[in-house]
């Protein structure tokens, strides 16, 4: 039996695109156990939407990530709409889906191309990346960005979808469709791929029902859930699709799923853009929103998105609660990554889609010391704080008091 | 065609093909006419509302009075965040946005652009250049 040895990885790291801790117990290559310490990126985003306006905090928001960017800033905005009762015109809904839908077929392909690249398969990486810009040109075109796409506002969108724009995404999505396909077959046929990838960070689909995972991860452990069929929101309701599942519950079902995803969403697509009905895109939203609170779900990319909104009657919210889909998953990866080779570790991580600056929203304060856990009021805290800077030679005691 | 004879095909199609990108700066392309570039101040349609500046997100704007219904706009472009909100938040259609995008400068000063109705002489710091 050999020796247990405990390394560190990140939150500085070669493996990881981003500062996230995994302390991994290992037994030779095979890892024992794993846990994940998050809270590198924590940049205190909900309570910076506290202080601003609601218009501002929809720029805000949309900057939790750069990829799901449409997801954040949607998912906030309907729960806004819901508590100012708004009525989002037809056409204005239908626009927001279309650019949720370019989201996803865009975040799929850089997936796609990102677990190529984890796994030292990078023709693939630049395939997909190249087919990616054709999305990313459209969604250019449309926004008027390639990233952040500041197309929502509250109580609709801001720009209207032209003919020749509908037309232009027509074609790209028959360029896209054939493209899917071949890698579809790869997917399917290659077996390099196949081998890699099949009993590879295996979740099952109680594990996934226990620990809560969502997207395209529980969806490849057979777990059959998809907010926008579950709880149709923007113009999901209207528009048939089905809901890609598959049973493999390793890092291939989930490639399946995503490939299988991309040909849903063109589907998606040209039935939007061919039922998309006239008249306008936006109504006129007050700038106090009345009292109130509203929970809101979005099926981002990644999983589902969770923002909650509590108001107060005034220009700003009272409180605002983002749950990115990576917090859903992170759990998952754990257990994943438990019985698995060291080499395993980065295409196990990469296969959720993480997104780590989306997930650190708050810091559990641990005392080490004391093993204990605690909920410390404002006044013991800044008490704490005044004492800590007092040990290091600054004193803030003299500070007008909050 | 199975394996190599399949490899052999792509290779053939991709000498042939064009290099997606361009030789930039040499040759540049168009930018697109949706594009949310660089933000216009028009003084003749201000008001001094200062709408605009409320809703910034990033507070680059800064609408200052210089005289009797003339107002001076204080555009940084080093905070802005090119969503184009003070566009849509304007009553009077004050501010544009524009599709220049070449927006980089060593000197931080050169990233302030103010544009001042008539009264005054003309601008103070002009918008920065594209090279």
């Amino acid at each position: 039996m050999p020796k247990k040895v405990r390394i560190p990885v990140g939150p500085q790291h070669p493996a990881l695109k981003e500062p996230v801790s995994f302390s991994l117990e290992l037994s030779g290559e095979r890892i024992l156990e794993a846990t994940i310490r998050l809270g590198y990126n924590h940049r205190g985003i909900e309570k910076a939407c506290e202080e601003r306006s609601y218009i501002q905090d929809l720029y805000l928001l949309e900057r939790i990530c750069g990829i799901c960017s449409h997801s954040h800033s949607t998912c906030f905005v309907q729960a806004v709409e819901e508590i100012a009762k708004l009525e989002v015109p037809k056409r204005g809904l239908y626009i927001r889906t279309l650019i949720a839908e370019l989201e996803r077929v865009h975040s799929h392909l850089l997936w796609l191309g990102v677990a190529g690249h984890e796994i030292g398969f990078d023709t693939l990486l630049m395939f997909t990346w190249n087919d990616r810009e054709i999305v990313m040109d459209l969604l250019a075109e449309t926004t008027g960005n390639r990233v952040n796409y500041g197309i929502n506002s509250i109580g609709g969108v801001r720009r209207d979808i032209t003919d020749e724009q509908i037309k232009k995404i027509m074609k790209a999505m028959d360029t896209l469709e054939e493209r899917t396909k071949y890698y579809i077959k790869i997917a399917t046929e290659e077996t390099t791929i196949i081998q890699r990838l099949s009993g590879v960070g295996v979740l099952s689909h109680d594990d996934a029902v226990k620990l809560g995972a969502v997207g395209p991860t529980a969806r490849a452990s057979s777990v059959d859930r998809d907010v926008r069929r579950d709880d149709p929101y923007a113009a999901y309701g209207e528009i048939k699709f089905k809901v890609i599942t598959d049973n493999h519950n390793d890092v291939y079902g989930r490639t399946i799923v995503r490939v299988l995803e991309l040909m849903e969403s063109y589907n998606i697509i040209r039935q939007l853009l061919q039922n998309i009905p006239a008249g306008p895109i936006a109504v006129k939203a007050p700038r106090k929103i009345p009292a109130g609170e509203a929970l809101s779900r979005y099926e981002a990319p990644r999983g589902e998105d969770v923002h909650y909104v509590k108001s107060n009657g005034t220009e700003n919210p009272e409180r605002v609660k983002v749950r990115a889909p990576t917090l859903a998953n992170i759990q998952a990866v754990a257990h994943m990554l438990k019985d698995r080779y060291l080499a395993d570790m980065p295409i196990i991580i990469a296969a959720i889609d993480p997104c780590f600056s989306c997930t650190d929203r708050a810091i559990t304060v641990k005392d080490l010391g004391q093993k204990s856990e605690g909920l410390m009021q404002w006044g013991d805290l800044r008490k704490y704080s005044i004492e800590w800077y007092k040990g290091k030679g600054i004193d803030f005691s003299n500070l007008k008091k909050i | 065609m199975k394996g190599p004879g399949r490899m052999l095909q792509l290779i053939l199609e991709s000498i042939l093909k064009k290099p997606s990108t361009v030789s930039y700066p040499k040759f540049k392309e168009a930018p697109l006419k949706s594009l949310r570039g660089a933000i216009a101040f028009i003084p003749e349609n201000c008001i001094g509302c200062k709408i605009c500046m409320k809703d910034c997100p990033a507070g680059a704007i800064i609408i200052t009075k210089i005289g009797e219904k003339v107002f001076q706009a204080e555009i940084d472009l080093s905070k802005c965040i090119y969503c184009a909100q003070c566009v849509d938040s304007c009553p009077k259609k004050a501010l544009e946005y524009t599709t220049q995008f070449e927006l980089a400068a060593l000197d931080k000063n050169k990233l302030k652009v103010t544009t001042s109705g008539k009264l005054q002489t003309t601008t103070q710091n002009e918008t920065p250049k594209s090279e």
